[in-house]
């Protein structure tokens, strides 16, 4: 366990002396947003109404912007290969890694969900579940997001290809987070779809490291 | 395929010598006995046991020095040896002052808080070869450790070599130059390349 900490502050140091990964994340967070008030007109009613999923889908697109590099640096600078024969298992060391990225861009887009949403005019019902729903939605990103990260380790344009890859995958994160924000706004019962994105980042949690494990072995060989 | 019908044995203490011209397979047998790389044919056993049965355990008893030296930009020596000094110690006092005695040894101490970036390539190979020191392993798995190294610091890789091995260590390394390693066996992997397509 203690090893697992090691990897996990390493990987902190690491992002806050570089520092880009997170301030990028966040400021395409915070301008994406600001640009639909723009593109849409400044009608309440219309915010109000697309408030939910512009908010999930700018973070969903957001948090995956830095993924690509959470297993490229280690990948060039041979520090994988070491990962992968130091006595932690490997899928201990990923799952470290994918703690390190959320806490690097999940929970800062975390913060500034509430304020957007004041932007976009989420009427006030909707500001706990929403904060549920990224709490419960952005460990998922990263979770799964380190699956893409692994597997696309080593190809060109590998940016591009984990995209394709892995929006797919976030389709049942989007789904159920606007749909608990919306519920509450209608006043209905958020909790159903909280409980079902709940099950969803449990599921990940359990599969995630393993999977992207197994890539980064057939990467590193 | 790179070589086939090779076979070895390594007692504690021995050490043996890759040789060999570019593409022989001399980093290919290393990456091998890391257990990074599957060979296709044929099996390798540690005390009898298989490797494959185990890898987690193979690989916390070895140490892999390739041809990157893992060194990160914003990170300074100290902390890059003392991270993985804590991957193979659950002390952490005791991994500490070990990764401080292995940069003393490579003479890195006027170093110890430069970051990665500051680094010339040798001084990187020795952050790259405290790392080993600040760890103990039985097994040693060197791919031309001594590339960008000067001839002071060879000679401190030469002692730090024969005092893991006169402590029942090995070592499988692989060079071009020139490097003092007593009673190695040596293993031309030449001899080893198999035959060209329609000629056997």
């Amino acid at each position: 366990m203690s090893r697992f900490v090691e990897v996990v502050r390493r990987d902190l140091r690491l992002a806050l002396r570089q520092g880009s990964d997170s301030v990028m994340v966040v400021t395409f967070f915070i301008l994406t947003v600001i640009l639909f008030p723009f593109g849409l007109g400044p009608e309440t009613n219309l915010l109000e109404r697309v408030s939910p999923g512009v908010l999930m889908v700018t973070a969903l697109l957001a948090s995956m912007l830095s993924l690509d590099r959470l297993f490229q640096a280690d990948y060039e600078d041979g520090s994988l290969e070491l990962l992968a024969m130091s006595p932690m298992p490997l899928e201990l060391a990923v799952a470290a890694k994918m703690l390190a990225h959320w806490l690097t861009t999940g929970l800062p887009l975390i913060v500034v969900a509430p304020v957007l949403a004041v932007l976009l005019h989420l009427p006030a019902e909707g500001f706990a579940p929403l904060l549920a729903a990224m709490a419960l939605g952005t460990p998922v990103l990263s979770l799964i997001g380190g699956i893409g990260a692994a597997l696309v380790l080593g190809a060109r344009r590998g940016g591009v290809l984990l995209s394709l890859l892995i929006l797919p995958l976030y389709i049942p994160v989007l789904i159920f987070s606007v749909g608990a924000i919306d519920a509450a706004i209608q006043g209905l019962e958020a909790g159903p779809h909280l409980l079902i994105l709940g099950g969803v980042l449990i599921a990940a949690l359990a599969l995630s490291p393993w999977v992207a494990a197994a890539a980064l072995r057939q990467a590193v060989e | 395929m790179v070589f086939s019908r090779l076979g070895f044995t390594l007692e504690p203490g021995g050490a043996l010598l890759l040789l060999g011209p570019n593409g022989s397979g001399k980093s290919s047998l290393l990456r091998v006995l890391a257990g990074l790389l599957r060979p296709s044919d044929g099996v390798l056993e540690w005390n009898g046991q298989t490797l494959t049965e185990d890898p987690e355990a193979h690989a916390a008893r070895t140490h892999y020095l390739g041809h990157h030296d893992a060194i990160k930009p914003v990170l300074s020596v100290a902390e890059m040896v003392r991270f993985w000094a804590r991957l193979h110690r659950t002390d952490f006092a005791q991994a500490d002052r070990a990764a401080e005695a292995a940069i003393l040894r490579f003479g890195l101490g006027p170093l110890a808080d430069m970051p990665g970036r500051m680094l010339s390539a040798g001084q990187k190979r020795r952050v790259n070869l405290a790392r080993l020191l600040a760890a103990p392993c039985p097994l040693w798995l060197m791919d031309e450790p001594t590339t960008a190294l000067d001839r002071a610091s060879i000679a401190v890789l030469e002692t730090v070599l024969a005092e893991h091995r006169a402590q029942g260590g090995m070592v499988v390394l692989s060079t071009h130059t020139d490097i003092v390693l007593p009673d190695a066996e040596i293993l031309s992997l030449d001899r080893f390349a198999p035959a060209p397509e329609g000629l056997s």
